[in-house]
């Protein structure tokens, strides 16, 4: 279907921080009108790209470390730009988001449209809930993805 | 456009986050210790007070990898506890699932991971540049394991179907028939894959272990059979504890394991295909004699070549599952619950995982307990690498972390750690 969309949240749920790419896409399964694919994953590089596969946009949200102040939102459009040189400065998995993005570029496989929403996470202690600022990121980040597909199929 | 390395310096990822540290003085290697800081004893005081089927709900997240292992061992420790011998197609759907996370696991490694090693790039993305092709033909290959864990377990990580007793729902023979044109495919692929990765140069360095893995009276082993070593152990799962003991050190979070009165042993693909060869099925022993591998294989960088046998291995069993599968009466078997103590071992990609329960009279678990492969083999991984980086220690700093990283891999201690080993932190005094 030329005009699928696809939301990849990424993430642990039970690591803090590292579960909030995956409480955006829960937040975005009550916001979203549009018909539009959602799906929480752990992040495995390989398991992304197959997602992304066939789709015209796609928006992937993971937690990241960047030492900027936690809760800080990072939009990135990976269609024309890499992800910055380190992982671990934007992301918390290993062969994870990087790892598919890039490799979906060499392939030729990523979607027209991929944009990377990255928030900045405090803590990743098991068993522990978001932080606050990062939990209300993941709203700020659910509305501005909401307002992006409305845009593109109102 | 494309960046150099995947570096990653800190990881969440709950397979495992670590360092690895050389010492070196007077030109010789003092200590090599990988520091590993893994979860699994959040895990076990997680356990505590929850229901017994909760448990392999629970420690299938301990992993995105191999959670089926952790589901395996779980459930098999409960059953003992409850008295539930499962009907024979339960026990095969557990053994196509263990296929499909085999496949998905080793593939994993063996082409995004390791193989970019030995064809001479910094990784997979980069190997993607020349070998689009292969890597295509890669990601398919995996998705084929993921089929099977998305239609037996319910979905691809975390699987969410398996149930102390069996799975909340089976599958119809006529759901697992589209698997089989998929996996005759993925075993001629995992047939290629032998060939191609038997050709990569290999270092000499044909180490002595004492491999201990699951031993069947006449299955490969994923989900059963006595704990063997080549050293001689041979015995029930339920004496583990007598054979095999856990020590704290200072440098790491994970315990490590040892043979008490023996010291280090080593566990994961080297370790069963040594002690297990002639329970392969004919198809992958013809490609091991193929790929130049003997009935033992001790050199660690050849265990790319032997994660390729046991995919073949994989595939051939899951066509050999679904081919003779009967639909099960009942999707689980039921019993009350009881106090009681069980333990059980099982085979995860990376090797032998062992986990021991206490039950108290409701199904509340009083006690857990678990030990991942990869704490049992990080004493040996730390001898290998001190016995390797002596050789390399006249290479600057940046080479020999690039060759530590690549003999780490050999050992596929986690994802996250083998994408890429964090830090190295080189001591020259």
């Amino acid at each position: 279907m030329a005009s699928r969309v696809i939301v990849l949240g990424i993430g642990n749920i039970e690591r803090g921080d590292d579960g909030a790419g995956r409480a955006v896409a829960r937040l975005l399964r009550y916001m979203l009108s549009a018909p539009v694919e959602i799906v929480e994953q752990d992040g495995e590089a390989t398991a992304l790209l197959a997602k992304l596969d066939g789709a015209a946009s796609a928006y992937l949200i993971d937690a990241c470390v960047s030492n900027a102040p936690a809760g800080t939102v990072h939009r990135i459009d990976a269609n024309h730009a890499s992800l910055p040189q380190t992982s671990s400065d934007l992301s918390t998995h290993g062969f994870g988001l990087a790892a598919a993005i890039e490799l979906g570029r060499t392939l030729g496989q990523l979607p027209p449209r991929t944009i990377v929403y990255a928030i900045e996470a405090e803590s990743f202690a098991a068993g522990a809930p978001l932080s606050e600022p990062v939990a209300t990121a993941t709203v700020i980040v659910a509305d501005r993805i909401r307002s992006e597909i409305e845009e593109i199929s109102p | 456009m494309a960046r150099k390395t995947i570096k990653v310096d800190y990881l969440a990822r709950v397979e495992g986050e670590g360092a690895f540290k050389v010492v070196v003085r007077d030109g010789a290697v003092k200590s090599a210790e990988l520091r590993i800081f893994e979860p699994p004893r959040f895990y076990e005081a997680f356990l505590r007070g929850r229901s017994y089927l909760e448990a392999p709900d629970i420690t299938a997240r301990i992993c995105g990898i191999c959670p089926v292992a952790y589901q395996m061992s779980a459930v098999h420790s409960m059953e003992k506890i409850l008295g539930i011998r499962i009907s024979e197609p339960l026990r095969e759907l557990r053994r196509l699932l263990y296929c499909g996370e085999w496949i998905e696991s080793h593939v994993l490694h063996i082409y995004m991971l390791h193989a970019p090693d030995f064809l001479g790039y910094d990784s997979v993305i980069h190997m993607a540049k020349d070998h689009g092709d292969l890597v295509r033909k890669a990601l398919a290959f995996k998705k084929i394991g993921n089929d099977i864990m998305n239609l037996l377990g319910g979905r691809e990580i975390h699987p969410i179907n398996v149930r102390v007793g069996g799975f909340y729902k089976t599958p119809t023979k006529r759901e697992l028939a589209p698997l089989v044109e998929k996996l005759k495919w993925a075993r001629d692929a995992a047939l290629d894959t032998v060939r191609l990765v038997a050709k990569f140069d290999f270092p000499d360095n044909e180490r002595d272990y004492e491999f201990v893995s699951l031993r069947h009276p006449n299955e490969y082993p994923f989900n059963e059979g006595r704990v063997v070593s080549s050293k001689g152990i041979d015995i029930p799962v339920e004496d583990y504890d007598k054979h095999f003991k856990e020590i704290h050190v200072e440098h790491s979070t994970a315990l490590h394991s040892q043979i008490v009165g023996r010291g280090p042993y080593f566990v994961g693909p080297l370790a069963r295909y040594s002690l297990n060869f002639d329970r392969l099925s004919p198809l992958a022993q013809q490609a091991a004699r193929e790929a130049g591998l003997g009935k033992t294989c001790t050199n660690p960088f050849r265990s790319i070549v032997v994660r390729a046998v046991e995919v073949v291995y994989a595939c051939d069993e899951a066509l050999r599952i679904i081919d003779a599968y009967v639909e099960p009466d009942k999707p689980y078997i039921a019993a009350e619950p009881r106090a009681g103590v069980g333990c059980a071992a099982t085979e995860a990609p990376r090797g032998l995982i062992y986990h021991h329960y206490e039950l108290t009279a409701d199904g509340s678990i009083k006690s857990a307990r678990i030990v991942p492969p990869t704490s049992q083999n990080q004493p040996t991984i730390e001898r290998d690498l001190t016995s390797f980086v002596a050789g390399w220690l006249d290479l600057p700093d940046v080479e020999l972390q690039h060759r530590c990283e690549q003999a780490i891999r050999n050992y596929d201690p986690c994802i996250s750690c083998s994408t890429h080993f964090l830090r190295l932190d080189v001591d020259r005094g």
